[in-house]
């Protein structure tokens, strides 16, 4: 330190100083500092484990000083939930796109809320694949143009984009839905704190905590991270409204 | 020491598991396996293993795949079209070098198939099934016994090569009721300090993943499985000879049909045909070198490999054979048990155009 100088700001400890994969301005590489600033906070470094899919999160593991697993494409319910059954006295996550979670791994998805799995999904929800370079998600908004849907999302030929928080609250043994974006300075303290009760509620086994992201892709939005910022708040969030859609009643 | 019982195939092999101090089991129902998942739902309060009937057999390998992780003893089972359905899983599995135990309940294929024993997943079981480089440790049982015995061996064999392990079974042999012996508790439980259990301040992280984005990295993790397959090779291949001594005739024959061929091989030698048995008891590795050895013998006039398939054992067969002696096939599909009769008769078929006394 500087003589004269304060520290105000660092990168969290268990955030491993490496060069990330994620696009400038992608959203993810805020998840992820504030999920590891959660586990400085919350000391739970020694007692959390993660787990990774298929997607942009698959390299993860790389960039947070935590015990993890990388899944098959979709099967990241599945793991944590094997995960935790066996550790049911640890933190697990899983770490899931939308193709991962809404799409290929639905299954899984629903039959681990259904179950009441006390692990915490954490819902990056871009409405894109953007490892595979841009193509249609199950959550591409109507008439949202990827490389897959080039004449933009047709809902009569592809469905309508899955509301997956909307959809999994309504599972008794959920116990807290929350679908939150980190578009501005505040909606990122409201996404650390979703997830710091999320973990909180996990460590008490209330079921399962789901928080959903509603995200961005510059890359694959193809422009630039400021417009991307637009494009969240003016078409995603009026789709995919942010809020806490369940919590736990006191007791 | 051990306790008899009159059980089920399926119902010892789920008790030995316990036995074996399995610590969780994901299962989906499938008939001819059913009675795993129900004896395991069934004593599941009186022991501290975890149950979960899953939604698919998807999503139960990759609970496998979680609990293995974990540093937990854990198993799945199923039958034939759950098997497919597993693939993927089993690829990761081997690739990650995860300990665990699948059981693959045969029954008649392809498709939806019937319910009825078979063999036709030998191929799927022996030479890959799922993506890439790579083998499972595969065991053939043959009879209840062997249910228990090989179930016992196999998380013996997983921990210790830290690699999935199957057992090949079907069927008849899944539910037929035969003495047994149960084994007392397997107390061996190796420390698994790769295990994700929380990284403690102690030790460096633990990752566990199949992804090698650099093909020289991949590269290297082929040949670290190579090598493991190569040193399983070297000191893991078990099979078993029949009234071998002076025969002229080699019944080749894995599980069931191992049984079958015995009373074929007995008929035959009432009759003065001198017949024997060679049976692999892990598929993979393939006894090779011991069955070349047999090819190599005088007496040996030729192989006949007996399956419940359209003839899948028979090319390693021919493969260990290597030339030396004609090998001949009779096999029955969908669900058919050959009868030792019709057997006993092919071979007199063979013996005859061969030109055998």
């Amino acid at each position: 330190m500087r003589e004269g100088y304060e520290l105000i700001y660092e990168r969290p400890g268990p955030l491993l100083s490496t060069r990330m994969s994620f696009c400038p301005g992608c959203f993810h590489s805020t998840v992820h500092k504030i999920l590891m600033e959660l586990v400085q906070e919350m000391d739970i470094q020694d007692k959390i484990v993660g787990v990774c899919p298929v997607g942009c999160s698959v390299f993860s593991y790389n960039y947070l000083d935590i015990d993890m697993q990388e899944a098959a494409h979709g099967r990241a319910a599945a793991v944590s939930t094997g995960i935790k059954r066996m550790l049911p006295d640890r933190i697990v996550f899983s770490y899931q796109g939308d193709g991962d979670l809404a799409a290929i791994g639905l299954a899984e998805t629903l039959h681990a809320c259904n179950r009441g799995e006390n692990f915490t999904f954490i819902f990056i929800n871009n409405g894109i694949y953007g490892m595979t370079g841009g193509q249609m998600a199950p959550t591409t908004l109507e008439g949202q143009k990827t490389s897959t849907s080039p004449y933009g999302r047709d809902p009569s030929t592809t469905g309508m984009p899955l509301k997956m928080a909307e959809m999994v609250s309504q599972f008794d043994r959920v116990a807290y839905v929350e679908r939150v974006s980190c578009d501005t300075p505040a909606h990122t303290r409201k996404t650390k704190k979703a997830l710091k009760n999320a973990f909180e509620y996990q460590i008490l086994g209330l079921g399962t905590t789901f928080i959903e992201v509603a995200s961005n892709c510059p890359a694959g939005w193809k422009c630039t991270p400021e417009e991307s910022l637009d494009w969240v708040k003016e078409k995603m969030l009026p789709y995919f409204p942010l809020g806490v859609f369940k919590k736990p009643e006191r007791s | 020491m051990g306790e008899a019982k009159l059980m089920k195939g399926n119902e010892a092999l789920a008790e030995a598991a316990i036995r074996a101090g399995l610590q969780g089991y994901f299962g989906y129902p499938i008939t001819p396996q059913s009675e795993v998942i129900e004896y395991l739902a069934r004593e599941e309060p009186k022991h501290d293993y975890v149950f979960i009937q899953v939604e698919s057999e998807v999503a139960a390998i990759n609970m496998v795949y979680g609990a293995a992780g974990a540093g937990a003893r854990v198993m799945t089972t199923t039958s034939s079209p759950g098997f497919s359905l597993m693939q993927e899983g089993i690829s990761y599995l081997a690739c990650g070098e995860l300990p665990c135990v699948l059981v693959n309940v045969v029954r008649g294929g392809p498709g939806l198939g019937t319910v009825q024993p078979g063999q036709g997943d030998y191929f799927q079981a022996v030479k890959g099934g799922g993506h890439g480089d790579y083998n499972l440790i595969v065991l053939g049982p043959n009879s209840v016994q062997e249910m228990v015995d090989f179930t016992v061996l196999a998380f013996k064999l997983a921990d210790k090569y830290l690699t999935p392990v199957m057992l090949l079974t079907d069927g008849a042999i899944g539910q037929m009721m035969e003495k047994v012996v149960l084994p007392s508790r397997m107390e061996y439980r190796p420390d698994k300090p790769w295990a994700t259990t929380g990284k403690t301040p102690d030790r460096e992280r633990n990752i566990l993943t199949t992804l090698f984005i650099e093909p020289e990295e991949m590269e290297k993790r082929n040949l670290m499985l190579q090598k493991k397959y190569t040193n399983i090779k070297d000191n893991e291949v078990r099979f078993e000879e029949y009234r071998t001594d002076d025969a002229e005739i080699i019944i080749t024959a894995f599980g069931l049909c191992s049984r079958i061929a015995k009373k074929t091989i007995d008929m035959g030698r009432d009759a003065g045909i001198k017949l024997g048995l060679f049976r692999p008891i892990t598929l993979w590795p393939f006894p090779y070198d011991q069955l070349e050895n047999m090819a190599s013998r005088d007496h040996v006039k030729f192989f006949i490999s007996l399956e419940m398939n359209a003839g899948q054992m028979v090319e390693d067969v021919k493969l260990a054979v290597c030339g030396k002696k004609p090998v001949h096939f009779y096999g029955r599909m969908g669900g058919i048990i050959p009868t030792p009769d019709e057997v006993y008769e092919k071979i007199k078929q063979h013996r005859d155009e061969g030109g055998l006394e």
